[in-house]
């Protein structure tokens, strides 16, 4: 497979600030968030937990909460930041060019 | 009559945790009323200020009715304090461990365990075994074989339900046996490995607190202490029963519709303060992550959607133990508010065809009882 792809992801305002969107690409989901710093940042789509996608949840500071039981990540991270999330979870180079959001895909 | 046929299993780890899995009722994707995007993201919204009010509010009137039980010490009036001081104490305890524990009133995260601990502890309980019973409830909500927080089985049996009133000497049995480092293989299944430990030491720290009030009262040669911390989660406890009965109890099993197996209920602003507002049970199960306090104004968007909710606190017990003494004859039987509505969106025909395909699968011989 092509390593290190830069996808395009859609364009970058089109999101608010402390917001999450789902991506989907090539038979694999993401989560796409921008937080309140205007920062940008994806995931998996996917809690670890249970396989509920985490475009559902709610982006506060660079946390995102799962809409299922409420477990948290670290956006920035991955790191599970309150059970019943345990497990990391994957995360994605994000870079903004001309408006569009781009997602690194290894 | 009532055949062995229909006689199921709820343990989560016996057959029909099988069953239950073949049929696609485990981990499932739920209905949800469609709520607009940026609507449902204001209603998700955490701010610590109700949430530090109606915790105040809580504790200021724990603390008054607390004192005038203790002005009432020693005389008759005392049993009409602490009465009011034990139902003060255990309903919020109850229902706020369960608010916090979700992690969602206030927006700064460790004051939501800090509350989750301290109510748990109230209840004379570690606050992990609920946080993962309870896990589980929100995935599979009354999937038999699935959800170890269903109250009562099919046909009810009264007597066990009422001895949940002796719950809390089993919370104690069960906290003892935590600090000793044993579980249950339920709890087992249900905890992952590194939070059985952080439930261990909850429930050591959780004795020797109450250890030390035990010899304040030695020391002080009176129960008083434990009359106000510890106790009233026997004594206070007759209102949590009935509040927690009319959640699921008399509605569907083994549905994937939140509308179908939760019972919400109006009711007046006392009970939904000291409940934190459960009485929106579909609204909260439906939509976890939104805190207690928009819980009013989500069950203003997704009403229309929804069966019709009891109209009152009392109208809720009545027809959820009419079900119950209608189900010891019949197991099926739903409350026909609900079963009405289930018909009305077409999910009734599905639900009774899940149910007679386990009694066909059952393959047990049918035998009266
Ligand atoms: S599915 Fe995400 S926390 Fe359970």
């Amino acid at each position: 497979m092509d390593s290190n792809r830069w996808i395009e992801a859609g364009n970058a305002e089109e999101m608010d600030l402390e917001d999450v969107a789902r991506f989907d690409y090539d038979g694999r989901t993401f989560a796409v968030y921008r937080t309140a710093k205007n920062e940008y940042y994806a995931s998996d789509g996917y809690c670890t937990h249970e396989r509920t996608h985490l475009a559902d949840g709610l982006v506060m500071g660079n946390l995102i909460e799962c809409p299922k039981h409420n477990g948290r990540f670290d956006v920035t991270t991955g790191e599970a930041k309150r059970a019943p999330a345990c497990v990391k979870l994957k995360t994605y180079s994000v870079k903004v060019a001309m408006g569009k959001l781009f997602i690194k895909i290894d | 009559m009532v055949s062995a046929a229909e006689k199921r299993d709820y343990s989560i780890l016996g057959p029909e945790q099988e069953k239950a899995v073949t049929q696609g009722l485990v981990s499932a994707v739920w209905y949800q009323c469609p709520v607009p995007r940026k609507r449902l993201k204001e209603l998700t919204k955490r701010r610590n200020l109700p949430a530090f009010r109606d915790t105040v509010l809580w504790l200021a009137l724990l603390g008054a009715s607390g004192y005038v039980a203790w002005l009432s010490w020693g005389t008759w009036w005392s049993i009409l304090a602490f009465a009011v001081y034990g139902t003060l104490y255990a309903v919020p305890a109850g229902s706020k461990w369960h608010e916090f524990g979700h992690g969602t009133p206030f927006r700064t995260a460790w004051l939501n365990e800090a509350m989750a601990q301290f109510c748990a502890f109230l209840s004379l309980s570690p606050a992990s075994t609920y946080r993962w019973t309870h896990v589980r409830h929100h995935t599979d909500t009354i999937i038999v074989g699935s959800d170890p927080e269903i109250v009562a089985p099919r046909p009810p049996h009264w007597g066990r339900l009422l001895a949940r009133y002796l719950h809390p000497t089993v919370t104690v049995r069960g906290l003892l046996s935590y600090a000793a480092g044993r579980m249950s293989e339920e709890l087992k299944a249900l905890i992952p490995a590194a939070a059985q430990k952080k439930l261990f030491w909850e429930a050591r720290i959780t004795i020797a607190i109450y250890l030390s009030l035990i010899a304040i009262c030695f020391y002080l040669g009176t129960i008083a202490p434990l009359m106000f911390i510890g106790l009233p989660a026997f004594y206070g406890v007759w209102l949590n029963y009935p509040l927690g009965w009319t959640q699921h109890l008399g509605l569907y099993e083994d549905t994937l519709d939140h509308r179908l197996c939760t019972r919400t209920f109006k009711t007046n602003a006392i009970i939904r303060f000291l409940y934190t507002n459960m009485n929106y049970h579909v609204e909260h199960h439906m939509f976890p992550m939104v805190p207690y306090y928009n819980l009013p104004a989500l069950h203003e968007e997704i009403k229309e959607d929804c069966p019709e909710p009891a109209p009152s606190f009392r109208a809720a017990v009545r027809e959820t133990i009419d079900a119950l003494r209608k189900q010891r004859h019949d197991p099926n039987y739903v409350v026909p508010r609900v079963r009405s509505f289930a018909e009305r969106v077409g999910r009734a025909v599905m639900i009774d065809s899940i149910g007679l395909k386990q009694q066909v699968d059952g393959g047990r011989p049918t035998t009266a009882v």
